[in-house]
């Protein structure tokens, strides 16, 4: 570690690994509820299996991106954390806010839950992923406004690279497009339209962003090529993703009620989708290839080639099995969508 | 990885064709905005729908079932569950669970008044008139 404070990142990788195991226990529950259809009923009825299953997620994927952007940030800028301490007191908030609602979900009925937490001063809740109650969001965007300010003041500090720049944009859109799960209109389409806004362009939009700040930053270390070549195919990167993943949200709006020429703009943009996956392995291991260095940490060269190769699979070729329009109408709402809507 | 093919360049193409597409993504929506009223039944959106919205939003129906297709595949799609089965099939239905089968998916008792369930069918009749394209492909969704 060249910074001291990039430390603070360590029990944001530990919440992130024990929330992770949390997802996977919760996921072989539901796994065997679809095999043995009364298991754990009515302990934990799937609704709640589910909604705990796919909040530990995002929760622990919110952990690494935070944890990662507290690693990468310091030594990018080439200064220590604006402050380490409103880092550390943002995990704790964070941990506890997310362990209270989950277990709000699994101890408590989630209408008495709605009632209980303000629902029905603004409606949020019921909606796929976007469950949580209303002060649990409002205490996401807090904590993600305070780690940006803390982010974005140690960038402004110190060096600023094309790196640190693209993760500050994904971290801010992300931040930006969580705000729609604010938005939840009585009618039925358009509520379904803006969910979207949330759920596809983080996956499909800014989470590629800081995929791919992520994957550029490891690619220097572990290779010792010049940044200057690896900055500039993160560009091309992100540029086929947000050209592509933007428009590409209309594989969304085929049957929702939504105008039927989406069904074409969908098509022909998520059709592209896999590209910038493509071009994220084959960069990964060119630039392997071309290392000046053996780096001895072989967990990191080889995520950095893995991770590429495993979104090219399940979010290239997988998404593109089943998001041409024609296709979809005969997949759409079945497990071929698997539970992951990208 | 020519020399002329300048990180620079992949700099402006980057936020240049991410501001050309987030505003074609834009004039869509805002297209779509304008052809909503013809698809998405607002006409039928009264107090006793959205009432309805809240009941199926508060027990977290999407946990388990799809609605117009999305969701969780654990249980039935309920975006034409009214042409399919009726309000008295639905309402009757909901009142029975949980069956108790052996072995078999358990629904939650939800305990919901007559007027709660009258609103829920009247959220999924306004659900299934709405014009989706004509998807799903038959009846049992």
């Amino acid at each position: 570690m060249q910074y001291q404070s990039q430390a603070v990142a360590k029990p944001y990788f530990i919440a992130a690994i024990g929330l992770f195991i949390g997802q996977i226990v919760f996921g072989l529950i539901m796994g065997l509820q679809y095999v043995i259809g009364d298991f754990l009923f009515p302990l934990i009825p799937f609704n709640v299996a589910r909604m705990v299953h796919t909040n530990l997620l995002i929760v622990w994927l919110l952990f690494g991106f935070m944890g990662a952007a507290y690693y990468m940030v310091p030594e990018e800028s080439e200064t220590e954390l604006f402050s380490p301490k409103l880092a550390l007191a943002l995990f704790w908030i964070f941990l506890v806010a997310g362990a209270l609602t989950i277990v709000g979900y699994l101890f408590v009925p989630y209408a008495t839950l709605a009632q209980m937490t303000g629902n029905d001063i603004l409606a949020t809740m019921g909606r796929e992923f976007l469950e949580q109650p209303l002060p649990t969001k409002l205490g996401i965007v807090v904590v993600a406004l305070a780690f940006l300010f803390n982010i974005t003041m140690t960038v402004l500090k110190g060096r600023k690279t094309s790196i640190s720049m693209v993760l500050l944009l994904g971290l801010w859109g992300l931040a930006v497009f969580f705000l729609f799960s604010f938005y939840n209109p009585h009618d039925l389409v358009k509520d379904k339209y803006y969910w979207w806004w949330v759920v596809h362009l983080w996956v499909e939009g800014v989470w590629e962003l800081i995929l791919g700040a992520l994957l550029a930053f490891v690619l220097i270390k572990v290779t010792g090529v010049d940044r200057e070549v690896i900055e500039k195919w993160l560009y091309v990167i992100i540029t086929l993703t947000l050209v592509t993943g933007i428009i590409g949200t209309g594989h969304h709006y085929y049957w929702i009620g939504a105008p039927e020429y989406w069904q074409w703009w969908g098509s022909v943009f998520s059709a592209l989708e896999p590209i910038p996956f493509f071009a994220m392995t084959v960069f990964a291991f060119n630039m392997v290839n071309r290392r000046r260095r053996e780096h001895p940490n072989k967990a990191a060269v080889l995520w950095a080639l893995g991770t590429g190769v495993m979104a090219f699979l399940g979010a290239g070729v997988w998404g593109f099995l089943h998001t041409l329009a024609p296709v979809n109408y005969y997949t759409h709402g079945s497990q071929i969508t698997s539970t992951a809507p990208t | 990885m020519s020399g002329t093919f300048t990180k620079s360049m992949a700099r402006n193409i980057f936020y240049g064709g991410t501001v050309f597409f987030f505003l074609l993504f834009l004039a869509l929506t805002f297209d779509s905005h304008k052809e909503f009223p013809k698809r998405d039944n607002h006409q039928n959106l009264t107090p006793q729908v959205i009432a309805g919205k809240k009941i199926w939003e508060t027990r977290n129906c999407i946990g388990c079932h799809t609605l117009l297709g999305e969701g969780a595949y654990f249980a039935p799609e309920l975006g034409n569950v009214y042409p399919r089965r009726g309000a008295d099939f639905i309402k009757g239905w909901i009142q029975a669970q949980p069956t108790g089968a052996p072995g078999r998916r358990q629904m939650p008792q939800f305990h919901l008044t007559d007027e709660e369930l009258d609103n829920l069918v009247a959220f999924l009749k306004y659900t299934s008139e709405i014009n989706t394209a004509n998807w799903p492909p038959n009846i049992e969704g």
